[in-house]
């Protein structure tokens, strides 16, 4: 039998070996050794300070009592764990790029540095930790008591163990969590103690296991009928009960000061949640794989009387295994110290960052002003707190005296904290939550906690019997567990429910109803977009900052090395002129944020304030130029659409110009063409009409010649102004069309009759009337004026010397073609493509025409849904008259 | 004393209706119809006034008057230039490329007369 | 939370192309599949309450298959969950571009 001197060296001597383990990793890590302190699996074990000697003893004394329903206290965690993706992912990140000292740090920096809610959720973290720290007292307390009872001395006195054990405990706490004071440094010696005592306590309980599943009840199958055949045999559990208590548990995990610590502030790389994400929830599934059956073994081999509480260390004593149930203890010893240190340095930090040195701050003025080191003052208010909450531990246990039992004050502290989670959750992930919701919700869900949960939990004392019965004032809807007249639900469920609904309700509404301030708002953006710019501005104007007040002060907070190190980098980040950094936003920025890791954000916020000044004024100066410059942005970019409109606007302008000269220029040329044709016969006109008015003496011959030259011109001149005046009707589509029905035979015979009238008939016309015999059907006279242009343009410009015109017919896919081809020397290559413009002329031939002829024949065959074309390569000039068989209604 | 005069003009009508003036005012007149070979018959002519019309088939009046006056003899040579199209813009070219009148058709016979009178007056004095 | 808004969000900036290569809709969908996971471990663990009680006249469930079932609903969300690790690992969609929304 162990006796408790034995004990009592073997916890020292475990004590001291965590002191060396922390001693050393410190000291690698201060060394910049030590890379596998900062390895996903140390993160993981540090993770398993949610086991706390409530989970190493109480789970198998709940296993006992209710069965399976113990697993729901490792399932909410699970849950959380493997939705890592979307929800620790984002707090982590949150926490690390706003350098997020503790769980209310968080929330005071998420509702624009609200020092008022950092203190709210101090104060409900203090009352909800208080009886979670006793409870860890007290497991320690009774396992001693049961080595101490086979102790034959009797030297153990319970009160005084419990002072030791806290007091050893808070030096603990104080020796490593406030050697340094950056949180950004991070506790390595804590945290690889606190691991390794993760490792001792699962080895523990395993080993109790196997002893008990392969020593005991001989095997893996014989365990699992004893298991069946005990009397927790059964699948039973309250439906209500289950399910709050994986939610409470998952709430917890987030929500409590420890977990945040380990999880968040102690975090050194954002990746370490992957292997966490499925490592932690394995390493619950072994701490829980062994608890039925040694709750069952315990049950079957244990007097009715035994506290199933303790079967972890009575279940191995009862066998006479005396090193087991020595290692057993000191899994629960680990449990225990892990939790109560990590609680201490997380709770010290939140009560000295928003309690004391908002307080310190407040009684005086002017940090730069004050004698005295600010990091001493930090560092002493943690230390003290950290005895504090020692302290009101010990009492809390001692006022108790330790009689509930161990489960039911873990779900009490585990619903107290969830009551943050409304208000850290809607932090995170809904940018219109706000301070004043978040305060209204924790409140009231903190009250309704109080109400229904801890205070009907204390006992008479703090509640009277008549109250639980009858209401408060007889007020029986206001019964604390039963509130509203919903009875006959488990206590516990019932006040989850209603607090955490109404939190929820609360939170919500009077967010909606409320309005956030500027830095409330940019900080809204900031936690909830946290993955679009973890590195984004918070504003800071530090015109009238300066540096060296915020030097002094720097120093103070993070120690002289530091200080300077962090100012003479941000000196070279902004050129190195001068040996101390120009207070530009963004370093005061940074600055703010090296500070919070020390002292918090709402303390860091306020400290920077005092030297720079008018801090929430330079934000909603920051907000107000952010909202210009958007302004602005937009404003320019209605200025840039609306110089692309202008641009637009003046090519169109231009395009037209453009076109209305072409037009001018083609009119002035067509005006300047017309007035040539017109001025030239009239030249002849009047100057022989004025020769036979004024000279005497002409011969008569003379006289009939120059009166047929007259009368020639007069002719050529009505034939222009008809030309023109066809042309214009034709061009300006308001030609009416004569349809008639006759062959093109009889068309061409009297238009060749018509051209060659009153010539001396020089031109031969070969057709083959045979292949003539089409019938038409269009404008007749049209189409014949078309033929006359041309059998006149080969009268008059075929040079050959025996003119001869050719004209045939074919009929090709539907159209009519009509070729009239002269053997002269056609029209010269270049000219080709211009004989069909007005007044183009080829050759020096002026007789008669005004050069209209050809584009009067393409305008009147366009109207008749044809063409004409000049036809090279055909030896003399070629043109070629297409027109549809069945005159369809030509394209207007 | 003989005056020659060569007339530069496609319109066989006017060309006729010159020739017919001049002649009775005591010119030898020699026509000729093309643009394209304008300055050589000029040249060839040695005339002691041009009359020269802008739209003339192979090369305008207006070139015809311009390489006229690049050349050294040519430079005081009398051009009364006609034109039909009447333009004040066809005037201004003229005057810069060096003609000594410019009239614009339909003229009178007795306009034709006096310009080429004066002309040939000046030409004499100098 | 959901990839089309993140698509919205990437909108204001550059445009991203309208289909993303073969790989990354993949990573995308594993994203989503990864947030579903704890829904469905919520859905398996609430499963045994839909379990006969003791009291019942089957007699209920021995405790031996009801410790079988919520240990293998364990070891498979671990399983899972140490997969998505794993690819998470693999393909490197850890943060930085913004893609929270995967």
């Amino acid at each position: 039998m162990a006796t408790l001197n034995v004990l009592i060296l073997v916890c020292l001597g475990y004590v001291v070996l965590l002191f060396g383990v922390a001693f050393a990793a410190d000291r690698m890590a201060v060394a910049g050794r030590g890379k596998w302190l900062r390895s996903p699996l140390i993160y993981t074990l540090s993770l398993s300070i949610y086991c706390t000697a409530w989970t190493f003893y109480g789970a198998v004394g709940n296993a006992a009592r209710s069965g399976l329903e113990f697993v729901t206290i490792y399932l909410g965690p699970t849950l959380v764990m493997i939705s890592w993706w979307w929800g620790l992912r984002k707090l982590v990140r949150v926490g690390r790029s706003q350098r997020v000292t503790s769980i209310a740090d968080l929330l005071s920096s998420r509702y624009g540095k609200s020092n008022t809610l950092a203190v709210c959720v101090t104060i409900l973290a203090v009352i909800g930790g208080t009886p979670y720290i006793a409870l860890q007292l007290q497991s320690i307390t009774l396992s001693f008591s049961i080595f101490a009872e086979a102790d034959p001395s009797g030297l153990y006195r319970e009160g005084s163990s419990v002072f030791w054990v806290a007091a050893g405990l808070a030096m603990f706490a104080i020796l490593f969590g406030t050697r340094n004071l950056d949180a950004n440094e991070r506790h390595h010696g804590v945290v690889t103690a606190i691991a390794v005592e993760s490792v001792v306590k699962l080895f523990a309980l395993v080993a109790v296991g196997i002893f008990v599943v392969w020593g005991v009840a001989g095997g893996f199958g014989p365990m699992m009928e004893r298991i069946d055949a005990s009397e927790i045999g059964k699948w039973q559990v309250d439906a209500g009960r289950w399910t709050t208590f994986i939610f409470l548990s998952a709430a917890a995990f987030v929500c409590l000061p420890r977990m945040f610590q380990v999880m968040v502030v102690e975090n050194d790389d954002e990746g370490h949640l992957r292997t966490a994400a499925w490592a932690f929830p394995l390493y619950l599934l072994l701490m829980s794989l062994f608890v039925v059956p040694i709750a069952v073994v315990g049950l079957d081999m244990l007097s009715e009387g035994s506290n199933p509480d303790l079967f972890v260390l009575t279940v191995p004593l009862s066998q006479g295994k005396d090193g087991l149930a020595m290692l057993s203890f000191i899994g629960g010893f680990s449990s225990a110290t892990s939790m109560v240190i990590v609680t201490a340095m997380a709770l010290s930090t939140m009560v000295s960052n928003h309690v004391v040195m908002p307080i310190w701050l407040n009684t005086h003025e002017r940090v730069g002003s004050v004698p005295g080191d600010v990091r001493n003052i930090v560092l002493m208010a943690r230390r003290i707190s950290i005895a504090a909450i020692m302290a009101l531990g010990y009492f809390y246990y001692s006022l108790s005296g330790g009689g509930a039992a161990l489960a039911s004050i873990g779900l009490v502290a585990f619903s107290g904290i969830s009551q943050i989670l409304p208000a850290m959750v809607g932090g995170l992930f809904w940018r219109g939550a706000t301070r004043t919701g978040a305060l209204a919700g924790l409140t009231v869900g903190f009250v309704l906690w109080i109400y229904t949960l801890l205070l009907p939990g204390m006992g008479a004392a703090w509640m009277p019997e008549s109250v639980l019965l009858n209401g408060p004032f007889g007020i029986a809807w206001l019964r604390p567990q039963a509130l509203f007249g919903i009875e006959g639900i488990d206590p516990m469920v019932h006040s989850v429910m209603w607090s955490i609904s109404l939190n929820t309700v609360v939170f919500c509404v009077a967010s909606l109803l409320s309005f956030p301030s500027p830095l409330e708002r940019l900080q809204g953006a900031q936690f909830v977009n946290v993955f679009d710019h973890s590195v984004a501005p918070r504003g800071w104007t530090g015109s009238v900052a300066q540096s060296e007040d915020l030097m002094i002060m720097t120093q103070r907070i993070l120690g002289t090395s530091p200080a300077q190190e962090l100012f003479q980098r941000e000196a070279e980040l902004q050129g190195g002129r001068s040996p101390l950094p120009e207070p530009t936003p963004g370093f005061l920025a940074r600055l703010e944020r090296e500070l919070s890791g020390s002292v918090g954000a709402a303390t860091a916020h306020a400290m920077i304030g005092q030297i720079v000044g008018g801090a929430s004024v330079s934000v909603e100066d920051l907000l107000a130029v952010a909202d210009e410059s958007a302004q602005l942005l937009e404003y320019s970019s209605q200025l840039e659409e609306k110089s692309a409109e202008l641009s637009r606007t003046a090519r169109q302008l231009r395009d037209a110009n453009a076109k209305l000269t072409q037009i001018s220029e083609q009119k002035d040329s067509f005006l300047s063409q017309v007035s040539h044709e017109l001025r030239t016969p009239m030249t002849s006109i009047r100057a022989f009409s004025e020769i036979m008015r004024d000279t005497e003496g002409l011969s008569g011959e003379e006289q009939t010649r120059y009166a047929a030259i007259i009368h020639d011109e007069a002719l050529r001149l009505t034939r222009l102004l008809d030309d023109l005046l066809d042309l214009s009707v034709l061009e300006n589509g308001q030609v009416r069309l004569n349809l008639g029905d006759d062959t093109l035979r009889s068309v061409l015979d009297r238009s060749i009759s018509s051209a060659l009238a009153g010539t001396d008939q020089r031109l031969v016309v070969r057709r083959s009337k045979a292949s003539e015999r089409i019938p038409l059907q269009t404008d007749l006279d049209r189409l014949g004026q078309v033929f006359i242009n041309l059998i006149s343009n080969a009268r008059k410009y075929c040079d050959a010397d025996e003119p001869v015109l050719t004209i045939s017919a074919h009929d090709v896919g539907g159209q009519l073609v009509v070729d009239f081809i002269d053997n002269g020397s056609g029209v010269p290559p270049d000219a080709r493509s211009m004989i069909f413009e007005k007044f183009a002329r080829v050759g020096g031939d002026k007789a008669g025409g005004a050069g209209l002829g050809l584009a009067i024949c393409r305008e009147i065959m366009h109207r008749l849904g044809g063409d004409i074309t000049y036809l090279p390569g055909q030896g003399g000039a070629a043109f070629r008259v297409s027109l549809p068989l069945a005159y369809r209604q030509a394209a207007q | 004393m003989s005056r020659k005069v060569l007339l530069i003009e496609d319109e066989p009508n006017i060309a006729e209706a010159i020739r017919f003036l001049l002649t009775r005012e005591g010119w030898q007149v020699e026509t000729h119809g093309d643009g394209a070979d304008a300055l050589q018959v000029i040249q060839g002519a040695q005339p002691d006034l041009v009359i020269l019309d802008v739209m003339l088939p192979g090369k305008s009046g207006m070139d015809i008057l311009r390489d006229l006056r690049a050349l050294d003899d040519m430079k005081d040579l009398p051009v009364l230039m006609l034109t039909a199209r009447g333009q004040s813009r066809d005037r201004e070219m003229a005057e810069n490329a060096g003609v000594s009148r410019f009239m614009t058709k339909p003229f009178s016979n007795a306009e034709v007369l006096t310009a080429v009178r004066d002309l040939h007056a000046q030409a004499t004095q100098l | 939370m959901t990839s089309s808004e993140g698509q919205d969000r990437t909108s204001r900036g550059a445009r991203p192309s309208l289909f993303l290569e073969r790989q990354s809709y993949r990573r995308r969908r594993l994203a989503d599949s990864a947030r579903l996971l704890p829904f469905l471990g919520g859905a398996l663990l609430v499963l045994p309450l839909l379990w006969p009680d003791a009291e019942s006249e089957s007699g209920g469930v021995p405790l031996s298959s009801a410790i079988f079932y919520i240990f293998a609903c364990w070891i498979g969300l671990i399983l899972i969950s140490l997969f998505f690790g794993f690819v998470a690992r693999r393909s490197g969609v850890d943060d930085s571009h913004g893609s929270d929304a995967g």
